[in-house]
């Protein structure tokens, strides 16, 4: 494996100071950070052979489509999925989730029908449900979560019922950084015979995904945060659920045979993929995911459970934090609060120094609201992060509590 | 002071310090030298809500001069509302709206009031002006 120097030398931006101080980059829970490989390789679309996907029947046009489908199934290969039809491009897990959440009320929902969420989930994962829900007469059914921030697994086996048609869950939550037993989620819902939807946001980066072990109906991810550009996102979908589901999006590329009367779809994936798509990002998302394959995945997950281990030592040494999220199973993001110091005042003097986290409710009130609290300051640490920073961080956190004793 | 006369005077404290965390001092202290504001206006009619913090906003109006009492939950926030009272409280309505607010840039905090970051105080900005439009209205 390439030693931390060399994994850092791939990311240029990390080398770069803010006020004049070193970039701590501790906010990879709302984005990554990109290789250079990743950048050369949306350059090189732009550079050599841009051309709109599966339209052209000249050479440019060739070359991205065949470049783009290469694409879709490196992502195939990297989450273990069947079939290519199975990998639906759409600009990001909040686009796939939506999507879904459309087709699926308009496909199967019923007045009275329920959707099981769990009270972890980003608002990525809930208004899109609650839009339908509204629509179709539905109700949102939500599994609590005790004090350690974990999901209580017999308050949702309670919740399973006859009403039940989907369960969404995140894999990991954003804003405490629990990961949640999926697989138990998905064996109970499918012993009741109801599908399930992983939102994969903040778990694909952090280890292995395997959809087929997994048995997810439904995976969904982003690309930017798993170090590829922004604007592409990945829906897959068993593919007797994309056969039956109609299209969330009409227009270009999507079609059979388009007449005033009626018009007939594409076959999958193309019949979920409505206008020209963010071919350069998806050939970015493959190139990120190659150099994701390249560094080992479980060298990642070894190495992001060291900084979190370090880092919950670190911080957890400092009087008047507290930690929110203290699962036993947990992704590399740590939330706290300092006592009587305001999330927002702590983060934008770190930010003087040079240490970038996030603050707020995390687009998850839902969470802020559980623990009583209106926010908190996170980090959320990635493979490429050191001990180093961590060591900056909890003397930034000391500073703080001076500068506002 | 004019309005104008009291930002150059924030401008030259600021331009003291040439640190970030000096300027970041200051805006604390500031902060907590805020006059507190009447625990009977911090209610959700005076509330501007960010998603990073709160600002709490009362004008009160003698029928000649604005006066606005304000508060918010972070500290740093509070501080930029102690300038921003400074500038703009004790004015007539038709000097609140024909104010231009530079100091904020000059001092190097303009990304407190980007619409961006939503910590409340571009609103409170707008607010302090909507108030004076409508005491200007209520006088005509």
């Amino acid at each position: 494996m390439k030693d931390i120097a060399e994994i850092r030398a791939d990311f240029p931006i990390l080398n770069r100071k803010v006020y004049d101080k070193p970039l701590v980059y501790f906010d990879n829970g709302a984005t990554t950070q990109k290789p250079q490989c990743v950048l050369d390789a949306v350059d090189e679309v732009y550079k050599s052979y841009n051309g709109n996907i599966h339209r052209g029947v000249h050479f440019l046009s060739d070359m991205s489509s065949e470049s783009y489908e290469k694409s879709r199934e490196k992502i195939r290969a990297f989450i273990n999925a069947d079939k290519r039809e199975e990998i639906v491009f759409t600009s990001g897990t909040t686009g796939s989730i939506n999507g879904i959440a459309f087709s699926f009320g308009e496909r199967y929902i019923k007045p009275g029908d329920e959707i099981i969420l769990s009270c972890l989930e980003h608002h990525a994962n809930i208004v899109p449900w609650q839009m339908m829900c509204e629509r179709k007469g539905a109700v949102l059914c939500v599994i609590p979560i005790n004090d350690n921030g974990e999901i209580i697994l017999e308050e949702y086996y309670k919740l399973l019922s006859s009403r039940t048609r989907l369960v969404s869950v995140t894999e990991a939550s954003n804003a405490l950084g629990t990961v949640l037993p999926v697989k138990e989620i998905i064996d109970a819902a499918h012993s009741v015979n109801v599908p399930v939807l992983i939102d994969g946001a903040q778990g694909i980066q952090h280890g292995i995904v395997d959809v087929k072990t997994m048995d997810c109906d439904f995976y969904v991810f982003s690309g930017h945060k798993i170090y590829g550009p922004n604007g592409i996102g990945v829906l897959y979908g068993k593919e007797k659920w994309l056969s039956e589901l109609p299209p969330f999006q009409g227009g270009g590329d999507m079609v059979d045979k388009v007449t005033f009367e009626k018009t007939t779809y594409n076959e999958l994936p193309f019949k979920f993929e409505a206008g020209t798509m963010n071919y350069p990002a998806a050939i970015g998302l493959a190139s990120a995911l190659d150099y994701v394959l390249n560094i080992g995945r479980e060298d990642i997950a070894m190495r992001e459970k060291e900084l979190l281990s370090y880092a919950t030592d670190r911080l957890s040494a400092i009087k008047g934090l507290k930690i929110y999220g203290t699962s036993e199973s947990k992704i590399s993001t740590i939330s706290f609060h300092i006592k009587d110091i305001h999330q927002y005042d702590t983060g934008m003097i770190l930010d003087k120094m040079g240490i970038a986290v996030r603050t707020g409710n995390h687009c998850a009130q839902p969470v802020m609201d559980r623990f009583g609290i209106d926010g908190t300051v996170r980090a959320s640490l990635c493979f490429y992060n050191t001990k180093e920073e961590i060591d900056t961080l909890a003397d930034g956190i000391e500073k703080v509590k001076s500068m506002f004793a | 002071m004019t309005i104008d006369e009291v930002q150059n005077n924030i401008i030259e404290e600021f331009s003291l310090f040439d640190d970030w965390m000096d300027k970041y001092n200051l805006l604390i202290d500031l902060g907590k030298e805020l006059p507190v504001i009447d625990p009977k206006y911090k209610v959700k009619d005076f509330l501007i809500e960010g998603c990073q913090s709160k600002v709490w906003l009362y004008p009160g109006y003698d029928g000649k001069l604005i006066t606005f009492t304000a508060d918010s939950d972070a500290i740093i926030t509070r501080g930029i509302v102690a300038l921003l009272i400074k500038v703009l409280s004790n004015r007539t309505p038709d000097e609140i709206i024909t104010s231009e607010l530079y100091f904020i840039d000059k001092i190097g905090l303009r990304q407190n009031l980007s619409p961006t970051r939503s910590n409340g105080l571009l609103s409170m900005v707008r607010q302090m002006k909507l108030y004076a439009i409508a005491y200007n209205a209520k006088n005509k």
